[in-house]
């Protein structure tokens, strides 16, 4: 499999002087043709960061420290604006988080699809348009035609989320950044959404970064899993095995904290603390206050250590022996 | 859409009822025009009888019962100078005041939109800063201070301008209009250009407030993730949704641009409804002055409903359904 997207020591950082605050820090991951990657975080860690730093998004005091990314073996740090102009929405899109403000209320979403080929590629309005009306289409927007010539606020949140998913599609791009994009719509909806963006991206071979907070739409969605905490990626793997064998204490945290069938009756578990301010992150490991399994060692920063099967850990203390993964 | 029509309607009706009584009333406090209107030696028999003649004799409610019942017929009376209808005097020098003012509103959108986005795009560079500064100047100097001004540098000094009158003027559509001609608009510029000042400096401010709100939004940064330029999502998407509040402003605006008329056309000597206004004022032409104010309620109140209706066509969201209140 050739990566699509490989992001590697990839660090955003935010603010000039002394009040420097690292929201990304070393991170490093790769996606390749036709792969889910579910980028997973509480609010805070770095994950919406590191998706609009992979667009070139990142507006100032905000820069990209250090680290590279590279798009279809393009190094996308330090390219000019006008050349990144030309990948973004062509050959990768973005979905955001809140469907009912990433329309522009004002126009149209005939003038808002058609402006997005035209941006890209010389073509006919009139081809321009058809071309947009077939991409309502094929994510289950009924009569595609007359809802061209609506405004956004005459569609249902999921109905201009599904809008919006439209446009990311129009040029078959071949990674789509999506940011949340079903977290702000009913758990209906989000199936629906959901499903649909599975099947699109497998009939076109898209990669697709799905970052979230949402454990369950990672296991129903995602091939692999990033998972990241203050700024770095803490753990990374194939979502079966992440979420049934967590190796970092605070992976196995989060699965912990997800309501489930099997444990009915059982108080839900809770990460004690809270996510530290990335003002003031503790040495060493950023879990480590919060951590069960935390010893001195912990106050230096462990590296990414290898599992096998494409599994990686930052951590000290894995939640199972190294001699019975090897 | 109709029923919203009708109400607004009745409402106009009203406000300009209630207008009329407070400004016919209040043409009683400012003195007694027999006084200016007599000549300085006339014996009060002849000052009675002129009183007799302009109705000025009766009692004040038997007088406002005229004038009310002659201004539902659209008459408005006739002035104690001129000895004409008032309403013709007016719409006379209507033409030359609206010209002017549309003027002066296309020189302070023309001037204030661009500067005012371009604050808002870069708000820390020293360009933006200087425009804000700028507009400062522009709120708090004083409107005739700005038109003596212009005339001392303009006018006297470069000799460039001319500092007075309304210049040669040709007819359209049966109005005359000056600034279809050269001498017309040279004339023109000047004065539009001491009423715009103050609306610019708001334009501005209007147009930075709005535009760093609008680039904050989320569609903005999704219309960049669609790889447009950035051309683009400044012209459309940024300045569409920027106009809306500037439209509404703008649009209350013209009318108060009408009535602040008033000081410019008298510092250029600008024939138009202002300096009638004030040379009716000095006279104690009480019938001018009425009509005048009366004139300027209607004009407000249609400019209002206007905007409203213009305020429907940029932003889709509204809809002209019966609202309340």
């Amino acid at each position: 499999m050739t990566a699509v997207l490989e992001v590697s020591d990839l660090a955003v950082t935010f603010g000039a002087r002394e009040g420097l605050i690292k929201a990304v820090d070393g991170v490093s991951f790769s996606v390749a043709r036709g792969e889910v990657l579910g980028l997973v975080g509480e609010s805070g860690s770095g994950k919406s960061v590191t998706s609009l730093a992979v667009m070139g998004l990142i507006d100032p005091p905000g820069r990209i420290a250090r680290g590279s990314i590279k798009f279809e073996g393009q190094e996308l740090v330090g390219l000019p604006e006008e050349d990144f102009r030309r990948l973004r929405g062509r050959r990768m899109a973005m979905i955001f988080q809140d469907p009912m403000s990433t329309l522009n209320p004002v126009l149209r979403i005939d003038t808002q699809m058609i402006e997005t080929i035209l941006a890209h590629e010389k073509v006919s309005e009139k081809a321009a348009r058809a071309r947009s009306r077939d991409a309502l289409a094929k994510v289950g927007i009924p009569s595609p035609e007359e809802r061209l010539v609506a405004y956004p606020h005459q569609f249902s949140g999921g109905m201009r989320q599904r809008v919006a998913i439209a446009i990311a599609l129009l040029h078959g791009p071949s990674l789509i950044m999506a940011d949340e994009p079903t977290t702000a719509l009913d758990v209906t909806i989000q199936a629906q959404i959901l499903a649909e963006v599975q099947k699109l991206a497998e009939e076109t071979g898209t990669a697709l970064v799905w970052v979230t907070h949402d454990l369950s739409v990672v296991a129903s969605l995602a091939d692999r899993v990033a998972v990241m905490y203050a700024g770095r990626i803490v753990e990374e793997g194939p979502v079966a095995d992440v979420l049934t064998q967590p190796l970092h204490p605070y992976t196995d945290g989060l699965i912990g904290s997800v309501p489930s069938r099997n444990r009915r009756g059982v108080p839900l578990a809770q990460i004690p603390g809270m996510t530290p301010s990335l003002a003031r992150l503790p040495a060493g490991c950023a879990f480590r206050p919060r951590c069960p399994r935390s010893t001195d060692i912990c106050a230096t920063a462990p590296e990414a250590t290898d599992y096998g099967g494409g599994r990686k850990a930052r951590c000290f203390h894995p939640l199972i022996d190294l001699e019975t993964a090897a | 859409m109709l029923v919203y029509l009708i109400r607004r309607l009745s409402q106009a009706a009203l406000v300009v009822a209630v207008m009329g009584t407070i400004v016919f009333l209040s043409m009683y406090a400012i003195g007694n025009p027999i006084d200016l209107l007599a000549a300085q030696d006339a014996s009060d028999a002849e000052k009675a009888e002129l009183a007799r003649q302009l109705g000025l004799d009766r009692p004040i409610w038997e007088q406002f019962l005229i004038f009310a019942g002659n201004a539902m017929r659209g008459d408005l009376g006739k002035s104690f100078v001129y000895n004409e209808p008032t309403l013709r005097l007016i719409l006379q020098r209507l033409p030359a005041t609206l010209e002017l003012a549309l003027t002066a509103l296309v020189f302070s959108v023309a001037l204030g939109i661009p500067l005012g986005v371009y604050a808002g795009l870069k708000p820390d560079s020293w360009m933006s800063r200087t425009i804000m500064s700028g507009s400062i100047l522009g709120f708090s100097l004083p409107n005739f201070w700005i038109g003596l001004m212009l005339i001392l540098f303009f006018a006297v000094e470069l000799k460039w301008l001319p500092a007075s009158g309304r210049g040669e003027t040709v007819d359209l559509l049966g109005v005359p209009v000056s600034f279809l001609t050269w001498d017309g608009l040279r004339h023109l510029f000047l004065p539009a250009l001491t009423l715009s000042l103050y609306k610019a400096a708001l334009v501005v401010r209007l147009a930075r407030a709005g535009t760093r709100e609008v680039v904050m939004q989320d569609y903005v940064r999704f219309a960049r993730a669609k790889g447009l330029s950035y051309r683009r999502i400044v012209l459309v998407h940024v300045v569409k949704n920027m106009m809306i509040p500037v439209v509404t402003v703008l649009g209350l605006e013209f009318g108060s641009m009408i009535a602040f008329a008033v000081v410019t056309e008298t510092v250029f000597a600008y024939p138009g409804m202002g300096k009638l206004l004030i040379d009716s004022i000095n006279r104690l032409d009480r019938p001018v002055i009425v009509a005048y104010l009366m004139f300027t309620v209607l004009l407000f109140v249609i400019i209002n409903l206007i905007v409203d209706l213009i305020y429907a066509a940029i932003d889709p969201r509204v809809r002209l359904v019966e609202a309340k209140g």
